[in-house]
């Protein structure tokens, strides 16, 4: 019951603060509706019982992702006459709203009108989702695919200071 | 009524719809990555629904995998924002023709 109710509540805050980095203007107040959507997302992670990836998505999104947008919007440090051009003409927009209302609500109905899938009771090993059984997969199963991931990091890390260098000098 | 896999999936479905619609709609640059990571969120929910629908952990481990990609990728293109910063002074997409022939 208390799944429900959790369900409800932190899918509309997930929404809500959606459509709140869609609306707002300011840069700065869209960063801090997707911190929202991210942690309403980690709470249903919770639900889940994907409690590692919950720590991990509160960990590395909504803090070092975010800290990371947000310093650069610091750093910028926009001018309000820059943030007057931001967005299409209104015609335009509700266009496409319309349009991804009809598609959305379309594929709602489909899924809804179908018979549910409901989640099965949790069978296998008690500890599903902690740290032990996801690095129980992660080190044996996915070894070589977790040692590329490290390779594509620091190649994201020399492309970052080569970017940011600049051409003078 | 219970809580099915439909519920979240129709939830991954209206956020991921959410995201699009500010990368069609929004002209700054910054608000156009978090509406990337928007959409990126949307599909790592999707993962883990369906991790616990199968009770398996290759799920989290690609949620993992997929986390690790998106905090490489902002990275990168935040430098990349400020490096157009620098030479145009705005943040306006349209602005961004340099490749047109």
């Amino acid at each position: 019951m208390s799944h429900t109710v959790l369900f409800y509540i932190f899918s509309t805050l997930a929404v809500l603060g959606a459509v709140m980095v869609v609306s707002h203007k300011n840069p700065v107040s869209s960063a801090v509706s997707l911190v929202l959507t991210l942690f309403s997302t980690a709470v249903l992670f919770v639900l889940l019982h994907a409690h590692f990836i919950a720590a991990i998505q509160i960990l590395i999104y909504a803090g070092a992702i975010m800290v990371l947008f947000l310093f650069t919007v610091m750093f910028l440090n926009i001018r309000d006459s820059e943030l007057r051009f931001d967005s299409m003409n209104i015609p335009k927009r509700m266009t496409f709203l319309f349009l991804f209302i009809v598609v959305v609500g379309f594929f709602a109905s489909k899924l809804f009108s179908s018979s549910p899938v409901v989640f099965p009771k949790l069978e296998g090993p008690e500890n599903f989702g902690t740290v032990a059984e996801v690095g129980r997969s992660l080190f044996n199963d996915y070894l070589l695919v977790f040692e590329l991931t490290s390779v594509l990091v620091v190649i994201a890390m020399v492309g970052v200071l080569v970017i940011s260098k600049g051409r003078e000098s | 009524m219970e809580i099915a896999v439909t519920h979240y999936v129709v939830l991954a479905c209206v956020l991921f719809a959410i995201g699009v619609y500010g990368i069609i709609t929004r002209k700054n640059i910054l608000i156009v990555l978090m509406c990337l990571e928007l959409m990126l969120n949307s599909c790592n929910l999707l993962f883990v629904v369906f991790s616990r629908l199968y009770e398996g952990a290759t799920g989290h481990v690609f949620v993992l995998m997929s986390v690790t990609v998106a905090a490489a990728e902002v990275a990168v293109g935040l430098a990349f924002v400020v490096s157009i910063y620098r030479q145009k002074e705005s943040l306006d997409i349209d602005l961004l023709k340099l490749l047109r022939g």
